[in-house]
């Protein structure tokens, strides 16, 4: 939807308000967790998980370093939200759960989490089209399981920790070397307190058809999930990975950190899809970055949804010849919630190329933010950059920044940015409606149009659910 | 490099960071709020590099603490400086400084002694018009990262114009304003004020030029407010030599109905910061934000700007252009603030970067912010080389191609002189570029 199109309104009320459904993850089990790290995070929590997870020596040494780091570190609140000030690191727990290891048999999962993960779909999606599932509950995966057909290739796909059992001599090489632990404050947390997460390998040209999926769902108040996905795509290989979560709506705030690392070798594609729909208390803090090699290709497809505030910026790192990345994103900030997120593009290598394409839409008090990075270093050659920004802006009240910075050296690349905010067209909501839609139709389908053009780049399943999560009704009636 | 606050005890008590305000000649009132500037400055700290006002910036290149007040010129230096003093052949009137000295003013048309007018050297205006100052001297509070230095500039400004035009009143040919700065580790504070009331017209042009290629320091303010209904012009001419840093803070209000073009020709300085904040307090008001840059050698321009829309209605555009060579950087960070209620606002922000060497780098940061659901807001930046193809066209016409990269580069820049309503003022910003570009 171009902005020309877009003619101010003039009898859109303002007041309508939009609201979204997210009953579907709203509900909660009692707990019964066999392992509790207990409330806080101090050097015996850090030991409390690597004694109950029987990590080697290495890791154990690896968290308590991550846990001064995030001491030492400020909160990045000279430019990011003040709101990030209200998490009270002492009152989470940091780490619940009910077993050391995954079942491989859906039968196995115990009845509570079971029933929690058949109510979001999880069992009846992976029959019709994963290749590969895992469930975390809270800390630890309950259940992970991959298609024999697919296991055979040599694909590894399995939960973070016993990937670094079972696998060093892989996992070990690049677990932490795309993101550090001191890259920020969260990353270091995640580093220090990590739990379950994915661990992804695709042996060189080896073409996974069907999509690998996690799910991740917490349960429990007061805590925090830290999961740590590390995806290595060999030469050649082609891998999508997708992840969806929910939590329960509780009184007090929840924390969600996550590192995301991949790595795509020569030739290499990965497509990383989220779709994330945490209940409006949870924190949702995530680092996400890959690096791209030779003619590799990393897209990034984001999707947020739900939160309190989500801080996320996927980014790639272009360290090849012809390495493309690309970062496709939807935000949808409600009452009370601020998505900040964005996408960061680092050229290394001579005719790279990235794209980002964000649309966010503003309704009630919501604020979106886009925060952008765009980084080409002098000596390249070839270099291309493009960056598009969408906003839409429902209410009076809804609120949207864009910040992008851009640095370009040398004469050889080239890098565009065009960021434009509007609101619904009058015109179209009126054509509709003498169409014999109501308003509130018409508004729904009208935010749909501005999104429907990133919606279709997502995995089929996966834009008929953002369709639906994007369904908004009208509260109250119209007119 | 060495910071105010961590030399403070080895420092010459000559330094501008140590010798306290220059009261000049100012009435008591004035002083008194030199001296809460003063403090100001004092309490305040030096940007620090973890500041978002200071990103892309290496803020632990900059430094206060060589620098002293420029001492007076000599009598032959005043007069051979007020001899260059030179631009529009036409100007209503020539106002000319030297190291922060009056050192000639020259009044050419009756317009600027019209009834009402005030048109004063700035020590004149403290004295005579205590009452203009105490209502806009620096009232628009510094957000862009420089408010330390703007803490300075108040302390020690004493030169510089001051222009009222009342009601109604049209000085149709321009204003000039020279400042000169000479001497080593000198530095100036120089003060552009204009006060546009009612449908008042008025344009003015500032020079900004360097006797000699010693080191220097400037750390200038210009302030325009609009009233309803007024147009303003004000165009700077920035060449300083490239021994030089140089602050220029800018603070633009814009009444309703009332227009303001403002642009900036940035050519001389080693690192250059320059802050604009356009405000846009009516409905119908417009402000034409404009800078051309061609930052050659290591030259620095760092700029930031503010575009805040408090009315509805009202429309700001922004076009920064900057041609990079050799191992030049610039630096834009913009933003657009739209509050609450200014529906129907209409803002824009380009920044476009013309990269001519490998070595040069240009960072953009074009922001929003928006707080209102009935507006067009868009940003744009660019960054990219000369099209090899234009080049191509006129090497086939038999034009070198240095001569070639010259010409597409001048029409690439100035091109935003045509938005300035003057003739002679584009053609004066269109001569001074040209010598630049060679």
């Amino acid at each position: 939807m171009s902005t020309e199109l877009l003619e101010p309104p003039t009898s859109v009320s303002p007041a309508t308000q939009l609201e979204i459904d997210r009953s579907r993850g709203d509900f909660v089990y009692p707990e019964s967790h066999e392992f509790d790290a207990g409330v806080g995070l101090t050097h015996a929590t850090i030991d409390y998980i690597t004694d109950v997870k029987g990590e080697p020596d290495w890791i154990r040494e690896f968290r308590h370093k991550a846990l001064d780091t995030f001491l030492a570190k400020p909160m990045p609140t000279n430019w990011a939200s003040k709101d990030l000030d209200n998490i009270v690191f002492d009152n989470i727990r940091y780490y619940l759960a009910n077993a050391k290891r995954p079942t491989r048999s859906w039968e196995d999962v115990p009845e509570d989490v079971k029933k929690t993960f058949e109510r979001l779909g999880i069992p009846e999606q992976e029959r019709k089209f994963l290749a590969g599932v895992e469930a975390q509950f809270d800390s630890e995966a309950v259940y992970s399981n991959i298609k024999a057909a697919v296991a055979d290739q040599g694909v590894i796909f399995m939960g973070s920790t016993e990937g670094l059992m079972k696998h060093p001599e892989i996992f070990k090489k690049w677990f932490g070397k795309v993101i550090p632990t001191g890259d920020n404050k969260f990353s270091a947390l995640n580093s220090a307190v990590f739990s379950g997460g994915s661990f992804i390998y695709i042996p060189p040209g080896v073409k996974v058809k069907h999509p690998l999926q996690a799910y991740f769902r917490i349960n429990a108040e007061n805590f925090g999930q830290f999961e740590r996905t590390l995806i290595i795509a060999d030469e050649g290989s082609e891998v999508m990975y997708m992840e969806g979560c929910t939590a329960p709506k509780f009184e007090t705030a929840t924390l969600h950190s996550a590192v995301v690392e991949l790595v795509a070798m020569k030739g290499a594609k990965i497509q990383y899809v989220t779709v994330q729909n945490w209940s409006n208390n949870v924190f949702n803090l995530v680092t996400k970055r890959a690096v791209a090699h030779e003619e590799a290709e990393v897209k990034w497809i984001d999707c947020n949804i739900g939160s309190r505030l989500t801080m996320k910026y996927p980014g790639v790192v272009l360290k090849g010849r012809k390495a493309r990345g690309e970062v496709i994103s939807i935000a949808l900030a409600g009452d009370g919630q601020h998505q900040d997120t964005g996408a960061k593009m680092i050229h290394a290598a001579d005719e790279t190329t990235s794209n980002i394409v964000s649309k966010s839409i503003s309704l009630g008090t919501g604020r979106a933010t886009y925060r952008g990075l765009v980084h080409i270093p002098k000596h390249l050659k070839g270099c291309k950059n493009n960056t598009e920004c969408d906003a839409l802006l429902i209410n009076p009240t809804s609120r949207t920044d864009t910040y992008p910075a851009i640095t370009v050296r040398g004469t050889g690349n080239a890098c565009q940015h065009e960021a434009s905010v509007s609101q619904i067209s009058e015109e179209q909501i009126f054509y509709m409606m003498s169409r014999g839609l109501t308003e509130a139709q018409a508004m729904s389908l009208s935010v749909n149009g501005f999104v429907n053009d990133l919606v279709r780049q997502f995995p089929m399943e996966y834009s008929v659910e953002l369709k639906r999560l994007i369904d908004l009704e009208m509260e109250g009636s119209v007119g | 490099m060495s910071t105010v606050a961590d030399s403070a005890t080895s420092l010459d008590p000559e330094s501008i960071t140590q010798c306290g305000p220059d009261f000049a000649g100012h009435p008591a009132e004035f002083c008194a709020s030199q001296e809460r500037a003063w403090e100001r400055f004092n309490e305040l700290p030096m940007p620090r590099r973890n500041d978002e006002n200071w990103r892309f910036t290496d803020v632990r290149a900059l430094t206060l603490a060589p620098f002293v007040r420029a001492t007076e010129p000599t009598p032959a230096l005043c007069q051979e400086l007020s001899g260059r003093s030179k631009g529009i052949p036409a100007a209503a009137g020539v106002m000319a400084f030297a190291n922060d000295r009056l050192i000639s003013t020259e009044t050419k048309s009756d317009a600027l002694r019209g009834a009402g007018v005030i048109w004063q050297p700035f020590e004149q205006a403290a004295r005579e018009h205590p009452e203009l100052l105490a209502r806009y001297f620096m009232r628009e509070k510094s957000a862009l990262g420089s408010e330390k230095f703007a803490a300075l500039h108040a302390s020690q400004v004493k030169a510089g114009m001051v222009l009222y035009v009342p009601k109604g009143i049209e000085i149709k040919a321009p204003i000039e304003v020279f400042h000169w700065l000479e001497g080593k580790n000198s530095a100036v504070f120089p003060h552009t004020l204009i006060i546009a009331e009612d449908n008042a017209r008025v344009t003015v042009v500032d020079h900004f030029y360097s006797a000699g290629s010693a080191p220097g320091l400037v750390v200038g303010v210009n302030d325009i407010v609009a009233g309803p209904g007024a147009k303003v012009n004000y165009v700077a001419i920035q060449n300083w030599n490239t021994a030089t840093t140089a602050f220029h803070l800018n603070a633009t209000t814009v009444a309703r109905d009332a227009e303001v073009i403002a642009l900036r020709l940035n050519l001389g300085g080693a690192f250059i910061r320059d802050e604009a904040t356009s405000r846009l307090r009516g409905p119908g008001g417009r402000s034409e934000m404009l800078s051309v840059s061609a930052a050659w050698g290591s030259q620095i321009f760092d700029q930031r700007t503010l575009q805040i829309h408090e009315a509805p209605n009202a429309k700001s555009d922004l076009l920064y252009k900057n041609a990079l060579n050799d191992t030049a950087r610039t630096v834009f960070t913009g933003l657009i603030r739209v509050d609450e209620g200014a529906h129907k606002t209409d803002a824009y922000q380009k920044v476009r970067n013309l990269m001519l060497s490998d070595e040069a780098e240009a960072n953009s940061a074009p922001g929003l912010e928006i707080e209102a659901d009935d507006v067009r807001c868009t940003h744009g930046a660019t960054s990219g080389a000369l099209d090899d193809e234009e080049i191509f066209y006129f090497q086939s016409r038999g034009i070198p191609r240095r001569v070639a990269q010259q010409l597409v580069t001048f029409g690439f820049l100035s091109e935003v002189f045509e938005r300035i309503p003057s003739a002679d003022v584009a053609e004066l910003l269109s001569t001074s570029l040209h010598e630049k570009l060679g």
